[in-house]
C-alpha cells in the first residue's frame, strides 16, 4: 500500500555507517502526520489520504479551514497534502503517521519546492555549454543559435526552445533515495543524498514508485 | 540548526588525543582485506586539520621510498583505531603545505617541550 508522510527538512550533514563509511545525509522532522479526510470513489472520485503537518497561529487559519480541522477533530496544520491511494483509504480520521511508517533501509522518493534560483541563464538551467572565454570570442556565456531560416517553415523559434528565464521554485520529486536512519524518539528521518527545497521546507515522503532495479 | 548539532555531537569520538600541524603521528587504520580485517599503521607529519565537528579530517604525510605520500582521515571515523601522538613540532602555520616543496633535512620540524 502506497504511504507516506509530511515531514520538515532541518539541513544536511554526514554519518558513519556501521562500516565506517561516511554517508551524506538530509536530516527531515517528520513528528506525526495527522490525517485530516479520507477520500474514496464514492464520495470524491479517487482514493487519498489528505495528511496535515506542522503547527500555525490561530489568526491565520480561515473560517473554512477551522471547520476542516474541526471535523477531523485535530488541531489547525500548517502543511496539508493529499497522498494518492490505489484502495480505498485505510486510516481513521484523526490518526497521526509517525516517523516509524518508514524503516532503515527502505527506498523513497521525495517531493518539495526547489530554491528559487530567480533569473538564470541557459548554462544555469539547462546545462549548455559556454562559449570560449578569449581569442577575441564575445559570447562567453551566450545561448547562441536559436534557430535556423528554415527552422519551422520559416524562421521562427520553436515553442519551449530552452532559453535563458526564472528557475527554481518549481515542485520537484526526487526518487529513489535511501532511507539511513529512523530516529523515532526525536522524530527524524535521515535521508542519503539531498532532498529539494531549503532548510525550513515542507517536503513529502513516500515509498517509492520505482522499487525495482 | 540544533538537531544536525545534536546528531554530529552523538557521532564524535572522545578518545582522539590533542594533536596539530606539525605533530608527527601513527594513525592505526583498520583496513578490510576481502574478509580479514587487519590494522595498518600509518605515520607521519600533520600537514592540516580541517573541518569542525564529524566533519573534521586532517592529512598526514609521509615519505615512502623517496615518494611523498599523504592520506586523509576524517577524525572521528570509525576505521581509525587509534592516533598516537609521536613527536609534538612547532610549526608557524596551520597548513604545512611548503613541506611538499622540502626534502630532507630542509623538511625537519623542530620538536616542541
Amino acid at each position: 500500500m502506497a504511504k507516506g508522510i509530511l515531514g520538515k527538512k532541518i539541513g544536511m550533514t554526514q554519518i558513519f555507517t556501521q562500516q565506517g563509511e561516511v554517508v551524506p545525509v538530509t536530516v527531515v522532522e517528520a513528528s506525526s502526520s495527522v490525517v485530516l479526510q479520507n477520500k474514496t470513489v464514492e464520495s470524491d472520485g479517487y482514493n487519498a489520504v489528505q495528511l496535515g503537518f506542522g503547527t500555525v497561529k490561530d489568526k491565520n487559519v480561515t473560517k473554512p479551514m477551522q471547520g476542516h480541522f474541526a471535523k477531523a477533530g485535530v488541531k489547525p496544520v500548517r502543511f496539508i497534502r493529499e497522498l494518492r491511494l490505489a484502495d480505498a483509504p485505510e486510516y481513521n480520521v484523526g490518526d497521526s503517521i509517525g516517523v516509524d511508517a518508514f524503516a532503515d533501509g527502505e527506498i523513497v522518493d521525495i517531493t518539495g519546492i526547489a530554491k528559487g534560483k530567480g533569473f538564470a541563464g541557459g548554462i544555469k538551467r539547462h546545462h549548455f555549454r559556454r562559449g570560449p572565454m578569449a581569442h577575441g570570442s564575445k559570447s562567453h556565456r551566450e545561448p547562441g543559435t536559436i534557430g535556423s531560416r528554415m527552422s519551422g517553415g520559416g524562421g521562427k523559434v520553436f515553442k519551449g526552445k530552452k532559453l535563458p528565464g526564472r528557475m527554481g521554485g518549481n515542485k520537484v520529486t526526487i526518487q529513489r533515495l535511501t532511507v539511513v536512519k529512523v530516529d523515532a524518539e526525536r522524530n527524524l528521518i535521515l535521508i542519503k543524498g539531498a532532498v529539494p527545497g531549503p532548510k525550513g521546507g515542507f517536503v513529502i515522503i513516500r515509498n517509492t514508485v520505482k522499487p525495482m532495479k | 540548526m540544533d538537531i544536525v548539532k545534536a546528531l554530529e555531537q552523538e557521532q564524535l569520538r572522545n578518545d582522539i588525543p590533542d594533536f596539530k600541524p606539525g605533530d608527527t603521528v601513527k594513525v592505526h587504520v583498520k583496513v578490510v582485506e576481502g574478509t580479514r580485517e587487519r590494522i595498518q599503521v600509518f605515520e607521519g607529519v600533520v600537514i592540516k586539520r580541517q573541518g569542525t565537528s564529524v566533519r573534521e579530517t586532517f592529512t598526514v604525510r609521509r615519505i615512502s621510498y623517496r615518494i611523498g605520500v599523504e592520506r586523509t582521515f576524517p577524525v572521528h571515523s570509525r576505521r581509525i583505531e587509534k592516533i598516537e601522538v609521536v613527536r609534538k613540532g612547532v610549526v608557524r602555520r596551520a597548513k604545512l603545505y611548503y613541506l611538499r616543496n622540502l626534502t630532507g633535512k630542509a623538511a625537519r620540524i623542530k620538536e616542541r617541550r
